[in-house]
């Protein structure tokens, strides 16, 4: 039984995931619903898109806390520039990304601590956002909104995009030849870099594409919202890195998971909503979140018992 | 000269010195004084969280605890609750306190521990249940520190605040119980080497076990302090130390690999990064340009004591 749970980790968060929905639809039946399932998993694609974007920076044994801030600074660009004057927008955008790539650069070939680096950068990001936006408005392009909102048959929006998303970074990271080197680094970056790559370049490339991914995130999040504001999405920081976690992922090694990622990140989108569905009072909803994830985290025992009494 | 350069703390401690020349050139030097006295007043907050952030840090990679707000939150609001502003409970205060630390400690690890989970996530989700705890008891009121209390917090002996001899202290006792104290030792072995520790005979998992038990004690101090020092609990006090708490440690030389820590250089610090804010409020820059500039000068130092440690 441990065995086959070690083998096939992604068990563990499509088990997490069921279990709630299941709460869920048992506390409030009328969910069960095309339009309730929408109202369920309606943030869970910009939290889906930042745990993908943070996946990233994991895969190569860094983490990233700058990542909340980030997208914060998406959103306000894209419901300022990006909605004004377009090209501008997307060539800040694309600046933003190549920063990101930057940084991953920066921090392996100087051999600094991520954790540090991307700090400070939380506060330059933090910072940038106020300029940007000074105060909460702005307004998202048109057809961000349409895109966002869309209504495609059989299944929500929500729950279309997090297939497309766990669908695109699966084959990105698990099944194509780059994504198996990218891993590599996470795994042992010596031998990567003794096979003849350059652990530099692969660095900046999982950063650039976390940064693409936070952009992405971003974007979502104000096609939603339809504005912005320079703190929107500060938790998105924490909630990635638990995402992370909560879909198998791994602080070192390597060792990710697109798929549990993405289901990682809409348990924690349904935790809120379930929370909100107990009628509990609001004085408990955060406490109750994080006892949510310990529960769901405890979980995880079961697959770790097994891995310490083989390795 | 060269010996003092060499040191990690001396860069904390240049640029510290460095920006309070800057900020008090501004004012023709007539503000200095009251300019020391605001980053020794501020700064003996960050330095103290600092403190108890570098012994977790000092364990190695993935050891952090991102719980510090929520603790000196809830330390704060439950110790003026037991306090209720009445006169001559200080010391009352400081035990709930000291026990909100224990108990938060105790809770962090054993989540570390008997979960096994990742520092970084169990110290995160246990920060929620103790940040619903503050809102649940707080409930909004703003319940004043009893006045002794609030004056010894706010006050001075000998032009020095109280809070900053307080941290002084603090900062003595961690500095002898890392240097010369068997514990200090254990506690560096653990983080250069866990596996080493262990087969060496040290009792690695009680020396983690008392190191996130020192962080949640200290960040509870800082809280009660904090809380007596401004005039009551806010449920948002806690929330600009956690970045301060990982900042300090580490622009005050403590390696984040571990194993290396670095007490005088969390006070240098805790006082610069304080008086970048001032420097840069006093030139006028907006919020956003002094974020900026904080986070650049951040990763400023972090690059240059990096090619330092290269070049050596």
């Amino acid at each position: 039984m441990g065995q086959f749970l070690s083998r096939h980790r992604i068990l563990l968060p499509v088990f997490s995931l069921a279990v709630l929905l299941a709460a869920t639809f048992y506390m409030q039946p009328r969910a069960m619903s095309y339009f309730g399932i929408n109202l369920l998993f309606n943030l869970a694609v910009p939290i889906a898109l930042a745990t993908v974007a943070q996946m990233m920076i994991m895969m190569v044994n860094d983490i990233d806390l700058s990542l909340g801030t980030f997208v914060s600074l998406v959103a306000c660009v894209t419901a300022t520039f990006l909605n004004d004057s377009p090209l501008l927008g997307v060539l800040i955008l694309a600046a933003l990304i190549l920063t990101y790539a930057g940084m991953g650069a920066v921090i392996h070939a100087l051999d600094l601590p991520a954790i540090v680096v991307t700090l400070g950068m939380s506060f330059v990001w933090g910072g940038l956002a106020l300029f940007v936006l000074p105060s909460p408005g702005g307004t998202s392009p048109g057809w961000l909104r349409a895109l966002m909102t869309v209504k495609p048959p059989l299944m929500p929006m929500a729950v279309v995009a997090s297939i497309l998303i766990a669908l695109v970074t699966h084959f990105l990271i698990i099944r194509s030849g780059i994504g198996t080197v990218l891993r590599g680094v996470g795994g042992n970056a010596r031998s990567v870099a003794r096979a003849g790559w350059s652990v530099v370049r692969l660095k900046a490339l999982a950063y650039g594409l976390s940064g693409l991914f936070g952009v992405l995130s971003g974007m979502a999040l104000v096609g939603l919202t339809t504005s912005a504001d320079a703190n929107i999405a500060l938790r998105y920081t924490l909630l990635s890195i638990a995402g992370v976690i909560l879909g198998g992922g791994e602080f070192i090694g390597g060792k990710v998971s697109p798929v549990g990622a993405v289901i990682g990140a809409l348990t924690l989108a349904l935790a809120a909503s379930f929370l909100s569905f107990m009628r509990l009072s609001p004085d408990w909803q955060i406490g109750a979140q994080g006892a949510i994830l310990i529960l769901v985290l405890t979980a995880r025992l079961i697959f770790a018992r097994r891995e310490n009494a083989t390795g | 000269m060269e010996k003092i350069i060499s040191r990690p703390w001396s860069w904390s401690w240049l640029a510290a010195a460095l920006t309070f020349a800057i900020t008090s050139a501004l004012t023709d030097g007539s503000g200095a004084g009251a300019l020391a006295y605001a980053a020794l007043s501020f700064g003996a907050f960050a330095a103290i969280v600092g403190l108890g952030q570098m012994i977790v840090i000092t364990l190695g990679p993935g050891n952090v605890d991102l719980s510090i707000p929520a603790v000196m939150t809830l330390s704060g609001t439950l110790a003026l609750k037991a306090m209720g502003s009445e006169p001559g409970t200080a010391m009352l205060g400081l035990g709930v306190a000291v026990l909100v630390g224990l108990g938060t400690g105790a809770a962090n690890f054993a989540l570390i521990y008997a979960l096994r989970l990742p520092p970084i996530v169990a110290t995160l989700a246990a920060s929620l249940v103790y940040q619903s705890i503050a809102i649940w008891s707080n409930r909004g009121l703003r319940i004043k520190p009893p006045a002794g209390l609030a004056d010894f917090a706010t006050g001075r002996v000998l032009g020095v605040p109280n809070v900053a001899l307080v941290g002084l202290a603090l900062a003595i006792v961690v500095w002898i119980a890392l240097e010369r104290s068997v514990w200090g030792r254990w506690l560096l072995a653990s983080g250069q080497n866990l596996r080493a520790a262990r087969l060496a005979g040290v009792p690695v998992e009680t020396v983690r076990a008392s190191a996130y038990v020192t962080v949640t004690v200290l960040a509870s101090v800082a809280g009660y302090l904090l809380a007596s020092f401004s005039g009551g609990a806010a449920l948002n006090m806690g929330q600009d130390y956690l970045l301060m708490s990982i900042a300090v440690v580490v622009i005050g030389g403590t390696s984040i690999a571990g194993g290396l820590s670095n007490v005088p250089g969390v006070w240098g610090a805790a006082l610069f990064m304080f008086l970048v804010v001032s420097m840069l409020n006093s030139y006028g820059a907006g919020a956003g340009v002094r974020m900026v500039l904080t986070g650049l000068i951040i990763i400023g130092i972090v690059i240059a004591a990096s090619t330092k440690r290269a070049r050596k």
